[in-house]
């Protein structure tokens, strides 16, 4: 039961990687494809996690996590450099 | 160990001077003299036993893998040798303390002076042969300080460069040759060097060994073709010219020829390369010092030709050949140091030492007339002077020469024209300066000080005494130096002044009286000269052979570097195919036996993402922004690749990296253009770098698939096997690997990353980006509130994830260098949202330092292992201290903290001032930049 579960998660998980990396390559304003890289880093972390119940393991746990607050910084940092033209100031 | 300290007393008196140049010249004169001296006695106390024929070795391990020791040896030679520089250094330094003006620098001049002591000293006194070339190098070194003494003076320049230039080269023969030596022997030590000489003879690599350590001995005693230098070198302050360019550093070659006497002569190569260069430059600088009108440069020119005497004299490989050269040897060192002085006194008094200027200063200075006569006479080879003993010596050794066949005159005549013209050349110094017409000089010449004319005195009161009076006074030291030069024992060396009349009286006669001939006639030979001496002087050649050399280089580098990186990419790209493409080619390419991993769906969508992006990155590049969007899609593609081929610490890693670098070329885009102009259509070299990337891409694929269906036995497993107790200590093996196994590689990365670091740091001073073109605000607010309320409590959390993954590391996937990444990023975080000054005011921590601080902790933890007696960086160490009994420590906690703290500390450093960069000081001008304020524009 928990097999097929995680078979369509992965499935799902992946049409939406797909998609964003659509949505990154077609933009069309950067904005858009700032999000997409978000939005990837999000479903990387759902990819992770379903492999670390998979493999039974929690190895992974902490790369999940580091995805979550890195992915974090880097979309703030290129959010800010959008808006305001440079990251630090 | 007297021999050591003989060697180190100098080389620690190199400090002395340059302590004691503020309070005086006198102190920092006999600041110089004083370890000198010193030497000089321990140097006496081991005289007795040296005459008696005892060879003092001694040995400390250094770099034993290479079979370099710290190994003196004091026999017969080297305490000769010893004694000249030690005995000649001392009277320098007193005559340089009255030559030296009060301009003079005179401790940085002693300094010097000192440094060439020990390296020459270093140089007589070594053992082990590579120690030799250490010092061999170091005497180069210290003449080129001494002769560019006088910096200011162009010519002091550029003749210091040559002799560099021509001495260093000769150094690396040298030490090439003394590598194959010591392979050949098996063993860099001279005792077994000396001992294994017919062995060395029959070797087939003997031939290109000898040219190699002849060109060495050539170029340093300044034999022709290499002589140019040493007359260049006269800019020098005559103290130098006195001491290193006629009495010790030149007999450096002659030194090497007579300390590997017993290892390489007696060969037919032998006899006829350094025979023939000998007569060749014995009888050419002879020709030439005739004819120099600069005093300096006629002794200069009349070294070289005593220097080629001795050199033949060797060459000759016999025993009674080999005394006289080693005879020869201290009689030159004496009267020829005496005459430089002498010239010094005569520049100094006189303010020139042009020949054509001077004469009659016999009325002027006699006391300096006098000495100048004496040491003349010993450099000719009159009777009663030492100078006579070795000439005659020499002559009869050439008479007897059985070598030459059906020749049997030609080297007995040559060696009689060179000892003709050395006559004239002396009988000229003498008589066109203290005799004839009183020259309309600069100064009006007097006598100098008693200080100056005491060392002149002295070494002219040696010549003369040895001239008189040799078995008593120089016996037992050249039965000493010969037994050393032959390797065995001497015999009796007859030191008479009358051998009876032979062939070489007739010689010495023909010398004579034919030299004084040859003088009166030398104005017909100035006009002669001017006519038929070509315009070709080694200088000309030199600078000739030295500016086509550099103009070649010139070429290959700006063929190579022309500042395009495309093109640098491309020569190591094709390099890298061309090197790995080879094998391939020879080896074939089929797959291994291993079976290939099942692919899943997951996986295809993964790869699919990171090929795509990878080529987006290439397509978009010229969009920079998006570009750097893309980029970020591939990285964590990769980190997500190492999470599923269980690589948690690298993933980790990767991921950390990313955000660092998004953020790096973020900050660098603010100053740079937001986009790369096209180049307008599709170029040939744009076909050519598609070729190349596609072949080396699919290159490295083809090669990581030959090599993973391989089975593969390599040092992981022996990793995988150690890392816990008690080797390693720790279960997380590539953490372990990282601290312990290649803890040296750890240290040497966090050491370039500390220096990246400051290296940044100095590169961004000073930079200032007022209003960079092409920046676009969109938004008023600086630091948005959700940013800013929500990044503070952040940072706690962050900081706390960090030090988790840092203790954990050991064991658990994390460690070091990724907690530094985590809690730089956390950090970094707080700039971005709450801004520079915000964040600067609450960070008062000088992160240079708490860089160089943890670069610190990883070297002391490392040497921890030293007080339990093991290597550098054994990590797990069982300690037993008095009272508190056996404990165990394991340093690498201490050195990943060293790890995080220079990650920390170097990352702030560059993306802090990185961000500096980006400061706009003026006032903010709220309208003119939100021109564009709809972010969702494309």
């Amino acid at each position: 039961m928990l097999k097929i579960a995680l078979l369509i998660a992965f499935g799902l998980l992946s049409m939406a990687l797909l998609m964003n990396l659509y949505r990154l390559l077609k933009g069309p304003s950067t904005l858009d494809r700032i999000v997409a890289l978000d939005t990837m880093y999000i479903n990387s972390i759902g990819v992770i996690i379903l492999l670390g119940i998979y493999l039974r393991s929690d190895l992974f746990f902490e790369a999940a996590l580091l995805i979550a607050m890195m992915g974090f910084v880097g979309t703030v940092a290129l959010s800010k450099f959008l808006l305001r033209g440079n990251v630090i100031e | 160990m007297t021999p050591l300290f003989i060697v180190l007393l100098p080389l620690i008196g190199v400090l002395l001077p340059l302590l004691f140049d503020r309070f005086g010249r006198l102190p920092c004169t006999l600041s110089a003299a004083f370890p000198t001296l010193m030497a000089l006695g321990m140097l006496f106390s081991m005289g007795p036993a040296v005459m008696a024929g005892e060879v003092f070795v001694i040995s400390w391990p250094w770099v034993e893998s290479l079979g370099l020791n710290l190994a003196f040896r004091v026999d017969g030679l080297g305490f000769l040798f010893a004694l000249l520089i030690l005995g000649i250094g001392a009277l320098v330094i007193m005559y340089a303390h009255y030559y030296l003006t009060n301009d003079d620098p005179i401790g940085r001049f002693f300094a010097y002076l000192m440094l060439f002591m020990g390296a020459m000293l270093g140089v007589v006194l070594s053992e082990n042969v590579l120690l030799l070339a250490f010092f061999w190098e170091m005497t180069s070194l210290s003449s080129f300080l001494l002769i560019a003494y006088w910096s200011h003076v162009p010519a002091a320049r550029q003749g210091a460069r040559m002799a560099l230039t021509i001495t260093g080269l000769g150094g690396l023969g040298l030490f090439a040759g003394l590598v194959m030596l010591g392979n050949m022997v098996g063993s860099y030590d001279l005792s077994v060097i000396l001992a294994s000489g017919e062995l060395i003879r029959a070797h087939e690599l003997y031939v290109p060994m000898l040219l190699l350590v002849l060109l060495g001995a050539f170029t340093k005693s300044a034999q022709f073709p290499f002589h140019f230098w040493l007359p260049n070198a006269m800019t020098a302050p005559t103290p130098v010219s006195a001491y290193l360019h006629s009495a010790t550093m030149v007999k450096a070659g002659v030194f090497l020829l007579a300390r590997m006497h017993p290892a390489l002569a007696g060969s037919s190569e032998w006899f006829f390369i350094v025979t023939g260069v000998g007569l060749l430059t014995l009888v050419f600088a002879a020709y030439v010092a005739l004819f120099k009108h600069d005093l300096k440069g006629l002794l200069a020119y009349s070294t070289i030709s005593h220097l080629g005497l001795i050199t033949v004299l060797f060459g000759f490989g016999t025993k009674a050949a080999a005394i006289v050269g080693v005879f020869h040897i201290m009689n030159h060192a004496a009267f020829k140091a005496s005459l430089f002085m002498t010239a010094g006194i005569v520049d100094h008094e006189c303010g020139t030492r042009d020949i054509r200027v001077l004469g009659g200063l016999k009325k002027y200075m006699p006391i300096t007339f006098v000495l100048a006569l004496l040491g003349s006479a010993a450099m000719a080879g009159i009777p009663l002077f030492n100078g006579f003993l070795s000439k005659e010596m020499f002559f009869y050794e050439a008479w007897k020469l059985p070598l030459m066949g059906d020749y049997p005159w030609l080297v007995p005549a040559i060696a009689t024209l060179g000892g003709l013209l050395s006559m004239a050349y002396s009988v000229r110094l003498v008589y066109d300066v203290f005799f004839g017409e009183v020259g309309e000089t600069p100064k009006k010449p007097h006598d100098p000080p008693f200080g100056m004319m005491f060392p002149v005195g002295v070494l002219v009161a040696i010549c003369v005494a040895v001239g008189l009076f040799p078995e008593p006074i120089i016996g037992p030291l050249l039965t000493a130096a010969s037994a050393a030069v032959l390797f065995g024992d001497p015999g009796a060396i007859d030191l008479s002044l009358w051998h009876g009349f032979n062939a070489a009286v007739v010689m010495s006669l023909i010398a004579i009286f034919g030299g004084t001939l040859f003088f009166t006639q030398r104005a017909r030979l100035y006009v002669l000269a001017d006519k038929i001496w070509p315009d070709l002087t080694g200088k000309k050649v030199f600078e000739q052979l030295v500016e086509a050399v550099a103009t070649a280089m010139r070429t290959i580098t700006s063929t190579l570097e022309n500042g395009s990186l495309q093109r640098y990419i491309a020569l190591l790209l094709g390099f890298s195919v061309l090197a790995a493409g080879l094998p391939l080619v020879r080896f074939g390419i089929e797959p291994g036996p291993m079976a290939m991993t099942e692919i899943d769906f997951v996986s295809v969508v993964m790869w699919l993402i990171l090929v795509v992006c990878s080529l987006a990155t290439a397509i978009l590049h010229q969009r920079r922004l998006v570009a750097v969007i893309v980029i970020g899609v591939v990285g964590l593609v990769i980190s997500l690749a190492f999470v599923q081929l269980s690589g948690p610490d690298l993933a980790l890693t990767q991921l950390s990296v990313e955000i660092v670098t998004i953020l790096l070329l973020l900050l660098a885009l603010f100053v740079l253009p937001k986009s790369t102009p096209h180049e307008g259509g599709f170029t040939l070299r744009q076909a050519r770098d598609i070729v190349l990337a596609a072949v080396a891409g699919l290159g490295t694929a083809l090669m990581a698939w030959l090599v993973m269906t391989r089975p593969l036995e390599s040092i992981s497993r022996f990793h995988l096997e150690n890392a816990n107790y008690p080797v390693g200590g720790g279960n997380n093996v590539v953490n372990v690997t990282l601290v312990d196994f290649r803890g040296f590689d750890t240290m040497g990365e966090i050491s370039v990353l500390l220096v990246a670091g400051l290296g940044i740091f100095a590169m961004l001073q000073g930079l200032d980006f007022k209003y960079v073109e092409g920046t676009i605000s969109r938004a008023r607010d600086r630091y948005p509130v959700m940013l800013t309320s929500f990044s503070r409590p952040l940072l706690a959390l962050i900081i706390l994830i960090s030090i988790y993954v840092f203790f954990r590391g050991h064991n658990m996937p994390g460690g070091g260098f990724i907690a530094g990444l985590i809690t730089s990023v956390a950090l970094i975080l707080q700039y971005l949202a709450s801004g520079i000054d915000w964040a600067s005011e609450r960070m008062r921590i000088n992160f240079k330092l708490l860089a160089a601080a943890g670069v610190m902790l990883a070297v002391l933890s490392g040497m921890v292992s030293w007080l339990a007696g093991l290597p550098f960086m054994t990590m797990a160490v069982q300690f037993s201290l008095p009272v508190i009994g056996e404990f165990n420590v394991v340093s690498t906690l201490f050195f990943d903290l060293g790890v995080y703290l220079t990650v920390i500390g170097s990352m702030m450093v560059i993306l802090s001032n990185l961000g500096h960069l980006g400061q706009i000081e003026e006032e903010y001008d709220e309208n003119e930049r939100l021109t564009e304020a709809d972010p969702w524009k494309p």
